[in-house]
């Protein structure tokens, strides 16, 4: 058994689930939503098991590091961190409908990672053969999860307004009444970005952490420092939004997507626009 | 005139209260900084001067755009911030101290009904009885209340963890704890870099801005080394040095390791590995020539770019360098030569030798075999050089971040009323956060207070 035997399966999993979750806004049964979940958390648990597998095999190569070192490595752990925190509020809140709008996101990550990318275990390069490395990246990514939750979440939302705006009698019958309602979702929003909030403020801070131990400078307006700092920036503004009038709803949830778009820049767009300290090698 | 004056300094301190300046503030603080992250910044390369146009490249200029982060606009926003916050702190403090000291003991009409959290009982015995049977109880269950009489009824009040009310000031004074540490860092720090060839040390350094800077003290570069790994990728970049005062070693700081990621910090000044290379002035390189059919083998010293006449009128010419050729030519590791050998009356013909792979240098069919000895040239090692007395606020100001944003987020001040009439006591509830987690906490509560016999 290798790690990249269960990544395939983890791939496979997660595609499963994101097709019985549509089933389920098909059907509107259910017990079908109930499978979907369990299927998710199957897929969850198998990639966990290949994550560490594959740190495992790392140290068999006499490489050993923890797997997040490359564009491959993050993408996998992304995907990973998204089913998580989707695991996480669907256990505690109990909509798993929502699972419909995230997994699509954790399907991506794992597909594009698996199909279009170099998937070889190579060694660390010496600006990452730190420990920093293992605390900046887990927070970051955790946080960067609970906005493509809330993101999903906010995207049903503007979908709901959306239907039921238009004719209201829609809300009764279509595939929209399955959705939980705009009260509920807009606090899940919330929610997941009170996750996510404090989560992206520690990976800020362990990578200023990093940078001032490793270079001597906490904070150097580098693109990917400056994205993250814009991404938090945005989610603060939504957090303060909240407690202003008239800004709940549509217009909180498009701060979320708009939130998890900079996020997307904030970690691809950097490394394949502009140029900094950050590039992941090749 | 004095309350059209009034009103606008009322107006003034109004508009940097407001919760909508901070949303503007924040929205402006994230669109203008894209910019930074999409033109270059501090000196511009010469192939973007040439292909922006000079009209732009002068807006640019004036608009600060090339060094936006310090631009008297970026760094107004960024006192505007401050000052929103401090303003809308100092309005609204008060109140939260008050709320906090000053809790609500007697539960008003308008509040019992906008609560959702509610459970009554009857009872049959005295008032004064059930006070003291409830007061007990919620001090089991809760915490102790206290108890004020009002219009002939008992208010029995009990909250818990009523300061986490406080833990969005904490979030925002950390804000201004880091701004203190940065400002700190820009008036009493520097940023500065040296390079130090291999068995000589330096006793200043270059700052950012171009200024000499003395350290009191020398550095010295005993050794540097490149190590790789079987790929050919950089493993480890490690510089020894070793501090001296007067010219003595200082024992603690003798024959230091510093690496990627392990810094040497001396008197708050800290090196730190950033770059290297060969100081090539005044070295020479050593190629050896031997005739394929034997003969004695020669040495030349040579240096690059210079072209020697061999005595049969070959020319060779020595392109480049290196100590470590595995990133070049994959296969193959230690030092490698570059050169040009022209046979009288033929064209050149470029390639690599190796000091390591003779036979590899032998493999090539010419009359003369080349080889390589490597050279007398010595390496320096970069090193960034900072000191930032401000860095210990800027740490402060993050722990007190992380606290209170701890705090805000999953603290709940929770709030729990009886209120007792003649035969009657009625118990609610209330959180500041996260209502659903206290809901569950207040139905046990009130399963317990149903089941209570007066
Ligand atoms: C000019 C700057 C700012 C001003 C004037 C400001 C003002 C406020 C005010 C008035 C509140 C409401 C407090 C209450 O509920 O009583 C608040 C909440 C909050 N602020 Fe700020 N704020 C600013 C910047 C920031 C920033 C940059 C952060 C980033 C960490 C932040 C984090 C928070 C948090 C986490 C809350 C709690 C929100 C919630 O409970 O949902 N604030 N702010």
């Amino acid at each position: 058994m290798t790690s990249s035997m269960l990544f395939n399966v983890t791939t496979f999993t997660y595609l499963i689930s994101m097709l019985v979750f549509f089933a389920f806004l098909a059907g509107k049964n259910k017990a079908i939503s109930s499978v979907a979940s369990y299927i998710a958390y199957a897929g969850l648990f198998i990639q966990a098991v290949a994550i560490a597998l594959r740190w495992k095999e790392s140290y068999d190569m006499g490489v050993g590091h923890a797997p997040m070192s490359n564009l491959y490595e993050s993408i996998v752990f992304f995907s990973w961190t998204i089913v998580l925190i989707f695991t996480f509020i669907n256990l505690k809140y109990k909509y798993s409908v929502i699972g419909a709008f995230v997994m699509p996101f954790a399907l991506l990550g794992m597909a594009w990672a698996q199909l279009g990318m170099n998937t070889g275990i190579e060694p660390l390069v010496p600006a990452l053969q730190s420990n920093w490395l293992l605390y900046h990246v887990i927070t970051c990514f955790l946080g960067y999860a609970a906005f493509a939750v809330a993101c999903g979440i906010s995207i049903m939302y503007l979908i709901k307004t959306a239907v039921e705006g238009k004719d209201s009698s829609a809300s009764a019958g279509g595939l929209i009444s399955l959705f939980p309602p705009l009260r509920v979702l807009d606090d899940l929003n919330y929610r997941a970005i009170m996750i996510g909030f404090p989560l992206l403020t520690l990976g800020i801070i362990t990578g200023a952490a990093w940078a001032n131990y490793a270079w001597g400078t906490y904070w150097s307006w580098d693109p990917k420092e400056t994205w993250s700092l814009i991404v938090w920036f945005v989610y603060a503004a939504f957090l303060h939004a909240r407690i202003t009038k008239g800004w709940v709803g549509k217009r909180a949830a498009w701060l979320s997507v708009i939130g998890f778009a900079a996020t997307i820049f904030c970690y691809l767009g950097v490394n394949l626009f502009l140029s900094g300290l950050h590039s992941y090698g090749g | 005139m004095a309350t059209t004056e009034k009103s606008f300094v009322t107006n003034v301190w109004d508009f940097f209260c407001s919760l909508k300046l901070t949303l503007f503030l924040l929205i402006s603080l994230a669109l203008t900084s894209i910019i930074g992250t999409v033109l270059p910044q501090g000196s511009l390369p010469s192939e973007y001067v040439a292909q922006i146009s000079a009209a732009k490249l002068q807006i640019y200029t004036k608009l600060g755009f090339f060094d936006m982060y310090h631009s008297w606009w970026f760094i107004a926003l960024l006192y505007i911030f401050s000052l929103n916050l401090i303003c809308c702190s100092i309005k609204r403090l008060p109140h939260v101290f008050k709320f906090i000291s000053e809790p609500t003991l007697v539960l008003g009409e308008g509040m019992r009904n906008s609560f959702s959290l509610k459970k009554e009982i009857s009872f049959t015995g005295s008032i004064e009885k059930a006070k003291e049977r409830l007061v007990e109880f919620l001090g089991k269950e809760f915490s102790s209340p206290i108890v004020t009489e009002h219009n002939g009824e008992l208010h029995l009040f009990a909250q818990k963890t009523a300061w986490c009310r406080l833990g969005v000031y904490v979030v925002h004074l950390s804000i201004l704890v880091i701004f203190v540490g940065a400002i700190i860092g820009s008036l009493a720090g520097y940023k500065g870099y040296v390079s130090i060839v291999e068995g000589t040390s330096v006793n200043s350094i270059e700052k950012q801005n171009g200024q000499r800077l003395p350290l009191g003290f020398e550095v010295l570069c005993e050794n540097f080394n490149v190590e790789f790994y079987s790929t050919g990728a950089p493993k480890e970049f490690r510089s020894i040095l070793t501090i001296l005062e007067n010219g003595v070693p200082v024992p603690e700081y003798s024959k230091v390791k510093v690496i990627v990621n392990e810094p040497l910090t001396y008197k708050g000044i800290t090196f730190y590995q950033s770059s290297y290379g060969q100081a090539n002035e005044g070295s020479e390189h050593f190629v050896t020539v031997v005739e394929r059919n034997g003969g004695a083998t020669e040495k030349i010293a040579t240096r690059e770019g210079v072209v020697v006449t061999l005595k049969n009128g070959t020319t060779l010419k020595l392109l480049e360098t290196t100590e470590e050729v595995r990133q070049f030519a994959p296969g193959f590791s230690g030092p490698a030569a570059r050169i040009e050998v022209t046979e009288k009356g033929s064209t050149p013909k470029t390639f690599i030798v190796f000091k390591n792979f003779p036979e590899v240098n032998a493999q090539r069919g010419d009359a003369l075999i080349f080889g390589y000895e490597g050279s007398n040239a010595r390496q320096y090692t970069g090193l960034q050089v900072a000191k930032d007395p401000g860095v210990w606020v800027v740490w402060l100001g993050c722990t007190l971040m992380v606290l209170g944003i701890g705090i805000a987020f999953f603290m709940s001040h929770k709030r729990v009323w009886v209120v007792i009439t003649k035969g009657q006591a009625r118990i609610y509830g209330n959180a500041s956060k996260n209502q659903a987690a206290f809901q569950m906490q207040f139905e046990e509560i009130s399963d317990k207070f149903k089941e209570i016999k007066i």
